[in-house]
Order: C-alpha cells, then sequence, then structure tokens
C-alpha cells in the first residue's frame, strides 16, 4: 500500500485527484465526501417529496382516493424517517464537510476515512429502509417516532426499521466525532474559538448534541427489538414496564434532534446576512451563547411532545416553563440577524433571498412552538394538523430554507460557477409563495380539529385541504427548477471570483473557486482581515 | 494552539470504510432475517445466518486490516502531534457516546423503579389502573410477581422469579476483579513508560486475564439464573433491566478484553515505545469506561 504525508505531495502536484468511481468510494477528500453527501440528500429530497405528494393528493379530498389507509399511515411515518435521516441530516453534514476545513483554515477532516464510513452507511442504511416496502407487512406505518405497542406490530419491516437506525446512528457518531475532532485540532494557528465563523460554531454544537442523544435512540430502538424477539418487558405493563417510558426515553433523544436540524441551518444564515448586509455579524459572543443554550436547554424539555399522554402536574409545568425558556436565546438570535441588517447596503440574491424568509418563516413556527409549549393549550392542539403546520414552518421554511439558502450561496465556490440568478429567485419565489399555500391553511385546519396522521377527513376541512395540496404540488414541482439550476451552473455557469460576493468574508472566500482538491497544504495564516469579521 | 508542524497528515484513498459499511450492512439484513424467519418457523438457521456470517467475517477482516494500515501509518512515522491529538479527540467521544448508550438502559431501570412499578402497584395516577387490571399486584423492588402474574398465575407469559442473585457474592467478586484490572492495566502503563517490556506483557497479560475472569463468572452467573432462580429476560420488568445492563457491559468487557489481548500480542512483537502509545492508551481508556459502568450496575443493579 502507498501512503504519504502531504509534504511529500505537494512538492510533485498537490492537486492530483484520484480517477474514476474509486474517487468517490475510496475518498478521503472533505470535498468530495462533502458533495457525495449533498447529492445524496436531494436525491432523498425527492424520495421523501414523493410521498409527501402522495400524502397530499390523498388529502385533496375527503374519502379514500389512492391509496389504502397502512399504506397511508407508511407514507407519512417514511416520509418522515426519509426526511429527517436522509435530507436535512446529510444535507447539513454534507456542509459541514465542504465549509468547516476551508472555514478554518485545515487541510481536510480530522480523520478522513472514517469520514468516508460516516458517508457510505447512508446508502446501505436506506436500501434497509426502503426494501421494507416491499416486506410482508409493508414500511413502517406506526409513526416515526415508534411508539410501542403500535410499531412492533410490524410486520417483516420491523428488524429492518431498528437496524436502519442503529446504522444511520453509527454515521450520524462518527460525523459528530470527526467534526468535534476536526475543529478543536485542525484549526489554523491564529484561529481561535471566538474567531471561527458562526456556522463552525453551530456545527460544533450540533456535534455534541448528535454524540449526547444518538446512542439514547439506539438504546430506545434495542428495547423496541428484545420486547418483540427476547420477551423483555420494557415497554409492557404486564410486566412492570411502561409504553410511555418509550416516550420519554425517545423524546430525550427527539428534542436535541430538532435542534441537530435546525441550528446548522441557524449558521448558514448567520454566515448568510452579514454577507449581503455588508456588515459584521451583530452580537457575535451573544449568537454563540445562544446556540450553546438552546442545545444545553433541548435536554430538559423533552416531555412536551407528550403532555396529554399523562404526567405528574410538576412535570407538566416544568416542562412548560423549561419550553418557553428556549425561546429566550431563539430570540437573541432572531433579534441579533434582524440587527445585522440595520443600516446594512443590503442586496437581495437568492441566498439573501432564501435567508430572509427563513427568518420570518422560521419565526412563525417558532411562534406557534410556543403556543405548542403552553399545557393547557397543547391539550387542545395536540396530534392535530396545528402541529403538523408547525414542525413544517420549522423544518421545511426553516431547515429546507436554510440549506438552499447555503446551496445557493456555496455553489460557485464549489463549481466555480455562477448560477443562473434570474432561475434561482425564480424558484425562490415560487418555493416561498407555495409553501405559504401548503403549510398555512394547516394551522386553520389544526385548530379547527383535523388530527394527523389520518387519510380520510370530514368534509368541512375540504377545501383548506384542497389549496394545501394545490401548494403541495406546487411546492414539491418548483423543487425540480433547482435541479435545473445547479445543473446549468455546473455545465454553463459564468465563472465565479474567489470572493464570489462582495461583502464575503473569511477564509474560505479567499481559496481559488473552486478550491484546490486538497484545500490547505500548510496551514494558512490568520488576522483579522480573513477572521469571521 | 492548533498545532506546530508545518505540514499535515492526509491518509491516501482507502477500500476500507465503504467495505466495512458493506459488511455491516450484510450482518444488519442477516440479522433481520434470522429473526424474521424465526417468528414465522420458529428455526434459526437458514439465508439471514448465513448472511450475518458473511458480514460478521467482513467486520473482523475490515477491523484487521483498517488497523493494520493504521499502524503501519503509525510505525513508518507517517502521523506528526496533531494526528495523535485527533484520535485522542475521537476515542475520548466515542467513549462519551457508549456512556449515553448506557444511559438509556439507566434510564429506563430509573424509570421502571421510580414510576412505572410504583404506579402499577397503585400509587399516585396509577389508583385506577391497579384496581381495575391488577388489583392484587404490589409494588415491591426488586420486582419477583409481574401484574400479569397476579391474573394468570402460572400461564402467564412471563417466568416467575424464585430468587435474585444477591450483590455480595459473584457481583461483589467481580467488582474487585474489574477494579483490579484497572489497577493491572495501569501498571502496565508504567511499565511501558519505564520502557520495561517485560513487566508490560504481564501486567497486560494479568488485565486481559482478569477481563476474561469477569466474564466467565457473568456466564456462569447467567447460567444459575436461567436454571435454578427463574431469572430470565422473560421475566418481567425486573429480569429485562437486569440481562441488558449486565448483558450490554459484558459484552463491552469482552470487546475490551478482546481489544486488550490484542495490545498484548502487540507489545510482545516490540510494538509502541516509551512516548508513542496511543493504542494502548485508548484501550486502558475504553477499560476504565466499563469499569466505572460496573460500578453503576454493582450499586443500582444488584446492591440497593
Amino acid at each position: 500500500m502507498s501512503y504519504g504525508t502531504t509534504h511529500e505531495r505537494h512538492h510533485d502536484d498537490h492537486d492530483h485527484k484520484p480517477t474514476g468511481l474509486g474517487r468517490w468510494l475510496f475518498s478521503t477528500n472533505h470535498k468530495d465526501i462533502g458533495t457525495m453527501y449533498l447529492v445524496f440528500a436531494l436525491i432523498m429530497f425527492f424520495v421523501g417529496g414523493a410521498m409527501a405528494m402522495v400524502i397530499r393528493a390523498e388529502l385533496f379530498q375527503p374519502g379514500l382516493q389512492y391509496v389504502d389507509p397502512q399504506f397511508f399511515n407508511a407514507m407519512t411515518t417514511m416520509h418522515a424517517l426519509v426526511m429527517i435521516f436522509g435530507v436535512i441530516m446529510p444535507a447539513g453534514v454534507g456542509l459541514a464537510n465542504w465549509m468547516v476545513p476551508m472555514m478554518i483554515g485545515a487541510p481536510d477532516m480530522a480523520l478522513p476515512r472514517m469520514n468516508n464510513m460516516s458517508f457510505w452507511i447512508l446508502p446501505f442504511a436506506f436500501i434497509m429502509l426502503l426494501s421494507t416496502f416491499f416486506m410482508e407487512g409493508g414500511a413502517p406505518a406506526g409513526g416515526w417516532t415508534m411508539y410501542p405497542p403500535l410499531i412492533t406490530q410490524l410486520g417483516d419491516g420491523f428488524p429492518f426499521l431498528i437496524f436502519t437506525v442503529h446504522f444511520l446512528g453509527v454515521s450520524s457518531i462518527m460525523g459528530a466525532i470527526n467534526i468535534i475532532a476536526t475543529v478543536f485540532n485542525m484549526r489554523a494557528p491564529g484561529m481561535g474559538f471566538m474567531q471561527l465563523p458562526l456556522f463552525v460554531w453551530t456545527w460544533i454544537v450540533t456535534a455534541f448534541l448528535l454524540i449526547a442523544s444518538m446512542p439514547v435512540l439506539a438504546g430506545a430502538v434495542t428495547m423496541l427489538l428484545t420486547d418483540k424477539y427476547f420477551g423483555t418487558s420494557f415497554f409492557v405493563a404486564a410486566g412492570g414496564g411502561d409504553p410511555v417510558m418509550f416516550q420519554h426515553i425517545f423524546w430525550f433523544f427527539g428534542h436535541p434532534e430538532v435542534y441537530i436540524l435546525i441550528l446548522p441551518a441557524f449558521g448558514i444564515v448567520s454566515q448568510i446576512i452579514p454577507t449581503f448586509s455588508r456588515k459584521p455579524l451583530f452580537g457575535y459572543e451573544s449568537m454563540v451563547y445562544a446556540t450553546a443554550a438552546i442545545a444545553f436547554l433541548s435536554f430538559f424539555v423533552w416531555a412536551h411532545h407528550m403532555f396529554t399522554v399523562g404526567m405528574p402536574l410538576a412535570g407538566e409545568l416544568f416542562f412548560m416553563y423549561a419550553t418557553m425558556s428556549i425561546a429566550v436565546p431563539t430570540g437573541v438570535k432572531v433579534f441579533n440577524w434582524i440587527a445585522t441588517m440595520w443600516r446594512g447596503s443590503m442586496t437581495f440574491e437568492t441566498p439573501m433571498l432564501f435567508a430572509l424568509a427563513f427568518v420570518i418563516l422560521f419565526s412563525i413556527g417558532g411562534f406557534s412552538g410556543l403556543m405548542l409549549g403552553i399545557t393547557p393549550a397543547d391539550f387542545q392542539y395536540h396530534d392535530t394538523y396545528f402541529v403538523v403546520a408547525h414542525f413544517h414552518y420549522v423544518l421545511v421554511t426553516g431547515a429546507i430554507f436554510a440549506l438552499m439558502a447555503g446551496a445557493y450561496f456555496w455553489l460557485p465556490k464549489w463549481t466555480g460557477h455562477m448560477y443562473d440568478e434570474k432561475l434561482g429567485q425564480l424558484h425562490f419565489w415560487l418555493s416561498t409563495i407555495s409553501v405559504n399555500v401548503l403549510f398555512f391553511p394547516q394551522h386553520f385546519v389544526g385548530l379547527a380539529g383535523m388530527p394527523r396522521r389520518i387519510p380520510d377527513y370530514a368534509v368541512q376541512f375540504t377545501e383548506w385541504n384542497m389549496i394545501s395540496s394545490i401548494g403541495g404540488f406546487a411546492f414539491g414541482l418548483s423543487q425540480l427548477l433547482f435541479v435545473w439550476v445547479v445543473i446549468k451552473c455546473i455545465r454553463e455557469g459564468k465563472a465565479a471570483s474567489e470572493q464570489v460576493w462582495e461583502g464575503a468574508r473569511g477564509l474560505e472566500w479567499t481559496l481559488p473557486s473552486p478550491p484546490p482538491f486538497h484545500t490547505f497544504t500548510v496551514p494558512p495564516k490568520v488576522d483579522a482581515a480573513t477572521a469571521h469579521s | 494552539m492548533s498545532n506546530s508542524q508545518d505540514t499535515y497528515f492526509i491518509p491516501e484513498p482507502s477500500r476500507w470504510p465503504v467495505l466495512f459499511s458493506l459488511a455491516l450492512f450484510l450482518a444488519f439484513c442477516g440479522t433481520a432475517f434470522m429473526f424474521n424467519q424465526y417468528l414465522a418457523t420458529g428455526a434459526m438457521p437458514g439465508f439471514g445466518s448465513h448472511l450475518l456470517l458473511l458480514g460478521f467475517v467482513g467486520v473482523f477482516v475490515m477491523f484487521f486490516v483498517w488497523f493494520r494500515d493504521v499502524i503501519d501509518e503509525s510505525i513508518s512515522g507517517a502521523y506528526n502531534n496533531q494526528v495523535d491529538i485527533s484520535f485522542r479527540w475521537g476515542m475520548a467521544w466515542f467513549i462519551f457516546s457508549e456512556v449515553m448508550f448506557f444511559a438509556a438502559f439507566f434510564g429506563a431501570l430509573f424509570y421502571a423503579r421510580v414510576y412505572s412499578v410504583p404506579w402499577l402497584g397503585g400509587e399516585g395516577a396509577g389508583a385506577a389502573t391497579n384496581e381495575f387490571l391488577w388489583p392484587s399486584f404490589d409494588n415491591i423492588w426488586p420486582l419477583l410477581v409481574t401484574p400479569d402474574m397476579t391474573v394468570e398465575g402460572l400461564s402467564s407469559k412471563f417466568t416467575e422469579i424464585r430468587d435474585i442473585i444477591p450483590a455480595f457474592g459473584i457481583p461483589a467478586l467481580n467488582t474487585v476483579i474489574l477494579l483490579s484490572s484497572g489497577a493491572t492495566v495501569t501498571f502496565a502503563h508504567w511499565a511501558l513508560k519505564k520502557n520495561q517490556r517485560s513487566g508490560l506483557c504481564w501486567w497486560l497479560f494479568a488485565t486481559v486475564f482478569l477481563g476474561f475472569l469477569f466474564v466467565g463468572l457473568q456466564a456462569a452467573e447467567y447460567v444459575h439464573a436461567y436454571n435454578d432462580l427463574g431469572l430470565t429476560l422473560n421475566s418481567g420488568i425486573y429480569g429485562s433491566t437486569f440481562f441488558m445492563l449486565t448483558g450490554f457491559h459484558g459484552f463491552h468487557v469482552t470487546m475490551g478484553a478482546t481489544m486488550l489481548t490484542v495490545i498484548l500480542l502487540r507489545s510482545i512483537k516490540g510494538h509502541f515505545t516509551k512516548e508513542n502509545h496511543f493504542a494502548f492508551e485508548a484501550v486502558a481508556w475504553y477499560w476504565h469506561f466499563v469499569d466505572v459502568v460496573w460500578l453503576g450496575l454493582f450499586i443500582f443493579v444488584y446492591w440497593l
């Protein structure tokens, strides 16, 4: 075998690339692995999106039209699993892979081979998960939260579901360890923690959340597995256990998980808004502390997902107040973004448009979250379409919009070509209008009492569901435009400069577009001009 | 503070990560097929077990070749101080993730003891559950008689526990064994740092011996529990938490002892210098981690 230090390599040709399929299968390069993550996430975005289209088609009218109820429930369950574990998380890790080493002045991720393994687990894991559609008993249909005893009644797909979760957990933990090792150990000389770009900060915090929460999920699903196959009674009251215990363990993972999904989005937006406001980020330190505070608090609010399941009153109150307190650091972030724009010399390219839409629409999701966090109010809203509207505002117009913003923001850096600004803005406006047509009416039907995860509904909900479905189809189709923008950008986009955006600051913008295959072979010098600004 | 070297180490492209993922995929699918086969026919051997075996062999081979590459690189001097620190961060946070895995099962144990069993016994909001479903169930820990047994008697799907394993028998002995092994691995480390090779090997040998002795005693205890005490995975929440916690711990001890064996063989072969021996330290960290988990088990599963 051959190996060597980059010391040997940069003497001959430091931009030499492995070729063919092996370049991707055996990669130890953070950019190639980042690209694979992003492409994988985009493919899964359309897989999960197709499931959403089935859901919206079925809900276009009351009554049963296209699918049977079991398959409908499989659609909602698999849509969630695919979008969470196959789209938002891998896309976030993909961006981290591409950007973190460049932002901190490192040559690559700290543990490049493990990095490749974290990625290659994903396709195998999703083959396992998606293959359940063709098994006796069908795909998981008990909801992505896998509550027992319902989920243990799943057919042959059950062990595949459990092992998929284990497998994805292994991938996430390895990815998180890699990010921590990279940021703690690979920063260029002079790059202190308080000089790190906010995207890097949000990813460190996310990595800690992953390491602390994914193993708990692994434990929870292991107990499901042994309850079904080995006769244990963790979640069986007749044996002294309690099905509610699963909900506690699951949501101890599940609530940090929602911050795993959204914190990298906060980081992306915190890079973009200063760039297009041509001002440094307002309140950098408070942004860092707010991120850490949100992450810390996220371990003490889990039971707000289960207010109606039965809990001592003290528990209901504790989890309500703890939940409310998360609004404080989140508010700090929103106000800092707004203050960054205050008297900025702003322009509105596509990344900025998506980032602005993020701030406004994510805040709507945040406010509906506050409503849901009030225990007595939640007794009304629980398991209605209001909840569906809430988490789609934070996850679609929140996480997905930020990921789109990040993709447009960094696409010229990755490819060396500018994307088509007109098409980008068309994609933005189509997405933003259709996504609100899609999800805003769901608040109304939810407050009026329409339950979630049901293929049929009472006739009084028909109009809003039709409107919602039309918005859904429009949003789904609009995303195809994004694929076209990316392909067009790679094939015929105008050459991009090093800095790409006039207001861009940071090490990654000092590199050529596209950056060399091995970014830094010797540590760059960091000074005030290249730090986060 | 980041690093003082003027060059970086980046490994060349490697075949092992993707093949490792494939091997894990085969092992997971094999196990899943086995479970399904077992539920359908009650018979274990077949396609699933072959797939599992293939995956398991693959995982083993991948560990071997991947670590072989790392060891070759390390011995050839390709690594600098920065790589060493990356490995340290990696191992430390891997161990933390393992701590959180055990935390889930400890959480289940505490939840059962503090909430679910008292509620089933009629405390708090459980009064109606107790009265209408299992009126003769008593909230006692250790839970020898499950709610189901109070109604179904001997036809219950749960086995009745006749007795539990007392803390101050084999478990106390195992505590002494594991704590001693923590000391012997430290003696081995001191010997390595003084470049006393035979001391290193003998203390490591003692650690491996104590580690497998622990596993052996634990296995004997399991046989006793299943054959004589009626304490099984099937005996309600006590058996569930008991076997899952001690079982996963025993699995980790086996892994740790296997890793120590590899370190012992490498030490005999002459690997490690008194400055450069992170593999030794990583395994020692892991060993102390299983030690600490055991103390938690001894106190909360066996003793209190």
